[in-house]
């Protein structure tokens, strides 16, 4: 059967085998930084395309279908154009801080990748404290934000700053709590032993209620985390032009433009993994000829398949919601998810606690 | 409510307005001075002219006219006044106070004819440059880059 | 107006008590046109909204001052270009009226059922960029389906789709498209099967209905005050619909209900042009099978001449009362022409009724003015 962790699990004896261990290290550090700037590159392209075209079914419309078979290089072509055009620093703009935004947001993006498991034994980092990595490095996104708003000397990006970084700091602690109702139920801040858990059965379709509030509470809040439609305050096209991202242009808006794709990627990543078992196959209870068949599709399929999916339902709400106001989202935020979350967490813990769970 | 007892209405108020009802709605010409006072007298019951859809002005090369042409909904009449002003200095009261929409068009008139409305809250050129010359709607306007003459 | 250098001294300088005044325009997402609003912002709330106009100013009403009454009808066309038809009909029916010239029934018919079909376009048009001001892109695309089958039928009739010309003193410029009667009837079952879509997507939405609901209240009192009309005026319970104050061609021969609403906020306003649309759909069917058959065009001279003397003829537009006012002198120019845009009067009200709200809520507010800026400018 296909699987990535021969092909890591090999490579790394060859390297050991070959070189001295720290050196061995270093190699691997290296061959993992390509690898993930490759799957940024990647995940930008196929993200961009798919969502012109989710967008484009939506719509009634065809999307992109001139450059390539499908429109499938329309991507390609626009990155190409992207990097042709010039980047340019508006007058009076703090420069450092302005060109240093684009790049404190694709590194956070980065850095979130660590501790995701891509397939059975396929990650880059087991930490074992993986879940509160994730939250933590996460919230690091509003600096750039902030940074690039506030560096641009325009009153739309200010004030689309402004909104981002209020939005973002509020909907964390949703996110945080949902994740937290299965660092109960699991018992383990892990990525790993969250998925291992999961073996028996998805977290969400385990029936347990309070999980299936933590997930629509989750998609909710990462929505909003990721400044997406509804909740795309941040750079609301018809409210302030584009928002922290009016003044860029050429490569650093498109960095701006990718850390976002990057960022759905992510956080459907981390739901995949914690609500849909991560890389662990769909199985139904006793079918053991069924469950066999499910088996011999390769992981990391079923990771990108769910991962895909759930980018797919939040691309679905960008295309049929409005936006909401800015004191809408936050009342929604602090009135209505925050205590639901809480309430959640608490009834979670109950469940723990009892040990009602299986 | 007809022609007849607006006159007789509107004459107890300002008895040298002219009426003239060749046209196809009654028409009163009266005094640059008596307008303030016939304006809001004119705006509340039983008249209850509150709605001014259009105001304008005419150069009639010797004079302007200040042309408010105004309706009720309540009795789905229609009059229109006429006031005359001196070309050289064409002063009049506002009446933005009363119908809150003679603001916009009364400083289109200002920038477009020059005509200058007392008391007016906000007197500035709307859609004119700020450093333009001239009034374009008038008859005299001349441009000679854009070739505008009448 | 501001020139050019105070824009930037603008920008980048705060106001007393930290109020920050942003331009939004004269290229803005919102604006949809060259609209100039400065508005001055405490956080995200408004204190003041001043429109600067002019950025589209062509003069039109000096303009027309040299041009003869058969020419300038067609520049009526580039005013309001959403309800072009009802523009050229307006000045039509002025002529028609001071030159007293017999209208055939046909043509009345078909200019009625044009208006509408204008009127319905306009706002298919209007609900897409409304939609689009509240961030919800879909709705456009949907609107613009059934939009682009009235904008087929008009190229049929008068090969243009946009600034259609078509309606001269005396009628109609050319006999309808021999298909026009069926492509009509085929916009119209399309449109009643449609409808509900947007009922779906827009009006039922709790985000779109938090949204409008409630903002942007304008009172009656105020409505009237601020010379409101169309569709504006009567979200706030006005009556005031032209068509029905003042009928012209054969709108006093058909069935139709003014819609009325009396909340005054912009969901008010959003519900009554979906239901104009619906009472738009009335009004042709009523007409469509019944065109008579007979002349298109009256006989008129081929120099026209209005009698001295001052003319105005209101109509019902898309977006409200338009109005043109001649002060003829007997030539074959008038002497002066004012048109009463609905737009520049909608937009005075716009300050008042966003004053105090948040910089969403201007976007719901404006959109659903329903603004077009060359028409506001002339």
């Amino acid at each position: 059967m296909f699987s990535l962790e021969g092909l890591t699990t090999a490579t790394q004896d060859w390297l050991l085998i070959k070189f001295n261990p720290t050196i061995a290290l270093a190699m691997e550090c290296v061959i993992v930084i390509l690898l993930s700037i490759t799957l940024f590159a990647l995940l930008g392209l196929v993200l961009v395309l798919m969502e012109r075209k989710v967008a484009a079914r939506i719509q009634i419309r065809l999307g992109p279908n001139r450059v390539g078979p499908g429109g499938i290089f329309q991507t390609a072509a626009d990155t190409l154009k992207l990097i042709m055009k010039e980047g340019l620093t508006p007058d009076h703009a703090d420069k450092f801080l302005f060109n240093l935004a684009p790049f404190v947001v694709m590194m956070v993006a980065m850095l979130l990748l660590a501790p995701i498991a891509f397939a059975k034994n396929f990650q880059i980092w087991d930490i074992n404290i993986g879940v509160l990595y994730i939250s933590a490095i996460s919230s690091l996104s509003v600096i750039g934000i902030l940074m690039a708003g506030w560096a641009s000397n325009n009153k739309y990006s200010l004030l689309g700053a402004m909104r981002s970084g209020a939005q973002i700091v509020s909907y964390e602690l949703s996110a945080g709590f949902a994740v937290l109702t299965i660092v109960v139920l699991t018992g383990s801040l892990q990525i790993s032993e969250i998925v291992a858990a999961q073996e028996n059965g998805w977290w969400l379709f385990k029936g347990h209620i309070p999980v299936i509030i933590a997930f629509v509470l989750y998609i909710i809040a990462v929505t909003a985390e990721t400044n997406r439609a509804p909740f795309d305050l941040a750079e609301a096209e018809s409210e302030l032009t584009a928002g922290f991202h009016t003044e860029y242009s050429g490569m650093k808006f498109a960095l701006f433009f990718l850390a976002e794709y990057i960022n759905i990627f992510i956080v459907c990543a981390i739901g995949a993994t914690l609500f849909l078992g991560g890389w662990m196959p769909f199985h139904i209870g006793h079918w053991e000829g069924f469950n066999h068949i499910m088996d011999y599709i390769p992981s990391s399929i079923w990771f990108m398949g769910k991962t895909f999916f759930l980018i797919f339902i939040i691309m679905w709400f960008r295309w049929t919601f409005p936006r909401l106001r800015v004191d809408q989202l936050l009342n929604l935020e602090w009135k209505y998810l925050l205590p639901i979350s809480l309430f959640n967490l608490l009834l979670v813990t109950i469940v723990a606690i009892m040990g009602w769970h299986f | 409510m007809t022609n007849e007892k607006i006159k007789e209405y509107i004459s107890t108020y300002a008895p040298n307005v002219i009426y003239d009802e060749t046209g196809e709605w009654l028409n009163l010409i009266l005094e640059a001075t008596e307008w303030q006072k016939l304006a809001s007298v004119i705006k509340e019951p039983p008249i209850q002219m509150d709605f001014l859809f259009c105001l304008t002005c005419v150069d009639w090369k010797t004079h302007l006219t200040m042309v408010y042409h105004l309706s009720s909904t309540k009795h789905r009449q229609n009059i229109v006044i006429k006031v005359n002003l001196a070309i050289d200095q064409p002063i009049i009261n506002t009446v933005s106070a009363i119908w809150r929409t003679a603001e916009f068009h009364e400083r289109e008139v200002f920038e477009m004819f020059g005509v200058d409305f007392i008391n007016h809250p906000d007197l500035r050129k709307l859609i004119l440059e700020d450093d333009f010359k001239g009034y374009p709607l008038r008859k005299d306007f001349e441009d000679p880059i854009n070739m505008i003459k009448l | 107006m501001y020139n050019q250098t105070e824009i930037i001294k603008d920008t980048t300088a705060l106001g007393p008590e930290g109020e920050l005044v942003i331009n939004m325009g004269p290229q803005h997402p919102a604006t949809h046109g060259v609209l100039h609003l400065v508005v001055t912002l405490n956080g995200e709330t408004i204190k003041k909204i001043e429109p600067h106009l002019g950025y589209i100013h062509r003069s039109i009403e000096k303009m027309c001052e040299s041009l003869t009454y058969r020419q300038f009808i067609y520049v009526t066309s580039r005013m309001d270009y959403l309800s072009s038809h009802i523009n050229n009909t307006a000045c039509a029916l002025l002529i028609e009226k001071g030159m007293q010239i017999e209208v055939p029934e046909r043509a009345q018919y078909v200019r009625v059922i044009l208006n509408e079909l204008t009127r319905i376009a306009s706002h298919e048009l209007w609900i897409g960029a409304m939609a689009m001001d509240l961030g919800a892109f879909t709705p456009f695309f949907y609107a613009f389906r059934e939009r682009e089958m009235i904008t087929d039928i008009m190229e049929d009739t008068c090969g243009a789709r946009l600034t259609m010309n078509y309606i001269v003193p005396g009628g109609l410029m050319y006999d309808i498209h021999p298909e026009f009667q069926n492509k009509v009837k085929a916009f119209i079952k399309q449109f009643k099967e449609k409808v509900v879509e947007y009922e779906d997507l827009v009006t039922n939405n709790v985000i779109f209905q938090s949204r409008t609901v409630g903002v942007g209240i304008l009172s009656a009192q105020d409505a009237i005050s601020f010379g409101c009309t169309g569709p504006v005026a009567r979200a706030s319970g006005v009556r005031c619909d032209i068509r029905k104050i003042a009928p012209y061609d054969v709108y006093d021969k058909v069935e139709f209900d003014e819609v009325i609403e009396t909340a005054g906020d912009s969901f008010a306003r959003y519900m009554v042009r979906i239901k104009e649309m619906n009472q738009s759909i009335r009004i042709i069917e009523q007409l469509i099978d019944s065109i008579p058959e007979g002349e298109f065009v009256g006989k008129t001279k081929n120099v026209l001449k209005l009698p001295k003397g001052e003319f105005y003829q209101r109509v019902e537009t898309a977006r409200g009362e338009f109005g043109v006012y001649i002060v003829s002198e007997g030539g074959t120019t008038p002497h002066r022409i004012k048109f009463r845009s609905p737009g520049f009067s909608n937009l005075s009200a716009l300050s008042h009724m966003a004053e105090g709200s948040k910089i969403g809520d201007l976007m719901a507010t404006m959109g659903t003015l329903d603004l077009v800026i060359p028409d506001i400018d002339r």
